[in-house]
């Protein structure tokens, strides 16, 4: 059988959905323990950290080679899991002419596994702003302001975030892009093992529960993230 | 059970022909026994659609017993109506109460093009079938039933996804119109016993390759395929056949 072929076919190509689907959850990890470390400035750990850890970390993924290579990565990886993503959806909307005058609806689906184009659609366009807001001036216009730490110099992102997450309605446009994803990991998580071939039923409930269980810690992590910020619960001010 | 009798009016799909545009008619039935079969419902219908000089129903039934996988209609926005885990030639009209209103509409998925009225060709799952379906044997002596030691487990799950009468109500169901429960029941079936085995990767990718030529979709496991199969064939089969799609194509030196 050709590469193209299997790549390509109905299986294959959800195949590569699940297996870039994974790899970004793998880089989920990454993000939201990374950004976590804007919590340590919450009057329970050191108040005075003042984004300092955050700050360190980012520096720390910014300076490192590796990372910048596997920023590559995960950009190819990103754009094959959209591009693909719509191809499944165009032609899996094509593969029913005529429609239904009363339709199935939710009886036997749940309405996430049946809107995953269009959450992922709002998690990409959500994407586009953050990249905007956070990833370009910090990686390629360099145009953000400096903080130095044990006599090295580097960017203040966590000033940054404080700055943007000041704006009452980016806090609400944030929480709308966390909640896509939270419903897109939902059934993302555990439909992506079953697209590799996980049909082990054992292995299934633990599989839908760890999925579960991931979305919801991860989606809120990254939710208290504007919402600590624009209350002031951490602040580079104190 | 108390027997009653209702009253019921009908919005049922008519087309012509294959080519024709088709259109919803509504029909009304009285006096239907909640005894009958709903195929039976139709068969009233149909007498009274002869009696007054007009075209009956084509519809597609045989069997009428829940084993043949002919009867195929969509039920009130249902594959083979409201009841869990049965064909249309087993619901019953109780499942109804008087004065209902009931659509009637043909499987719709461009791999079951409507032949006429709520008659489909489903002659693309027979091609699938023709693919990789199979196990090819000698003919010859039957051999001793025992000969062949079979786990148990395994004979289970290939007896479970061998109860798939390939009607069809997956793709009628799936938002995608994908025939993966209908072809992973298949290459569950025969993949897991050991006469199966030695043709288990051709097939897998014979008869996937197929069913995109066919023009059905991929599985994004919605889960709406099993909730509606009448054979309640699950859908971890589903995943089952990708992972032997996924090895299979790995490992074909083709």
């Amino acid at each position: 059988m050709k590469w193209s072929h299997f790549f390509t076919s109905a299986v294959g190509r959800k195949i590569v959905m699940a297996l870039t689907g994974l790899f970004l959850i793998s880089f989920l990890i990454v993000h939201v323990g990374l950004n976590s470390c804007i919590f340590n400035d919450l009057p329970y750990f050191d108040h005075n950290d003042n984004g300092s850890m955050f700050n360190r970390a980012a520096h720390f993924m910014g300076a490192s080679l590796v990372i910048r290579i596997m920023e590559i990565g995960l950009l190819a990886g990103i754009l094959l899991h959209i591009i693909q993503g719509y191809a499944v959806e165009v032609k899996n909307r094509s593969m029913r002419s005529k429609g239904y005058q009363v339709n199935l609806g939710s009886r036997g689906s749940t309405w996430m596994s049946r809107s995953m184009a269009l959450l992922g659609t709002l998690v990409f366009l959500y994407l586009v702003i953050h990249v905007a807001q956070f990833w370009w001036p910090s990686r390629v216009s360099h145009d953000l302001e400096k903080v130095t730490y044990n006599g090295i110099e580097m960017h203040n992102l966590y000033l940054r975030m404080y700055e943007v997450f000041q704006h009452g309605w980016v806090v609400i446009l944030y929480l709308v892009g966390v909640a896509a994803l939270g419903f897109h990991l939902l059934h993302g998580f555990h439909s992506a093992f079953r697209s590799i071939g996980v049909h082990n039923k054992k292995y299934l409930f633990m599989l839908k529960s760890l999925g579960y269980g991931f979305s919801i810690v991860v989606c809120l992590l990254f939710a208290l993230m504007p919402v600590s910020m624009y209350l002031n619960w951490v602040s580079p001010f104190n | 059970m108390e027997h009653y009798n209702m009253n019921l009016t009908l919005k049922v799909w008519r087309q012509p022909n294959k080519t024709s545009d088709g259109k919803f008619e509504t029909y009304q039935v009285k006096n239907i026994s909640s005894e009958m079969s709903f195929l039976e419902m139709f068969d009233v219908l149909n007498e009274q659609l002869v009696m007054e000089g007009r075209d009956p129903i084509a519809f597609d039934h045989d069997c009428r017993e829940g084993i043949c996988g002919m009867c195929s209609m969509f039920i009130n926005g249902r594959p083979h109506g409201p009841w869990h885990a049965t064909t249309t030639c087993q619901l019953h009209m109780r499942a109804f109460k008087d004065g209902d209103t009931i659509v009637v509409e043909p499987w719709r998925a461009n791999g079951f093009p409507v032949i006429k009225d709520l008659v489909t060709d489903r002659t693309s799952f027979d091609r699938i079938i023709q693919a990789g379906g199979f196990i090819s044997v000698n003919t010859g002596n039957a051999v001793d039933g025992n000969a062949i030691p079979i786990e148990k487990d395994h004979a289970d799950a290939s007896f479970a996804a061998a109860a798939c009468i390939a009607c069809g109500a997956c793709v009628a169901a799936c938002k995608n119109a994908s025939a993966s429960l209908f072809l992973s029941a298949k290459v569950a079936h025969l993949g897991l016993l050991p006469q199966g085995y030695p043709e288990k990767k051709n097939r897998v990718l014979s008869m996937v390759s197929q069913m995109d030529k066919e023009g059905f979709g991929s599985c994004t496991f919605t889960g709406a395929c099993e909730a509606v199969c009448p054979k309640e064939i699950s859908i971890t089969n589903i995943s089952r056949m990708h992972k032997d799609y996924l090895f299979a194509g790995l490992s074909s030196e083709k």
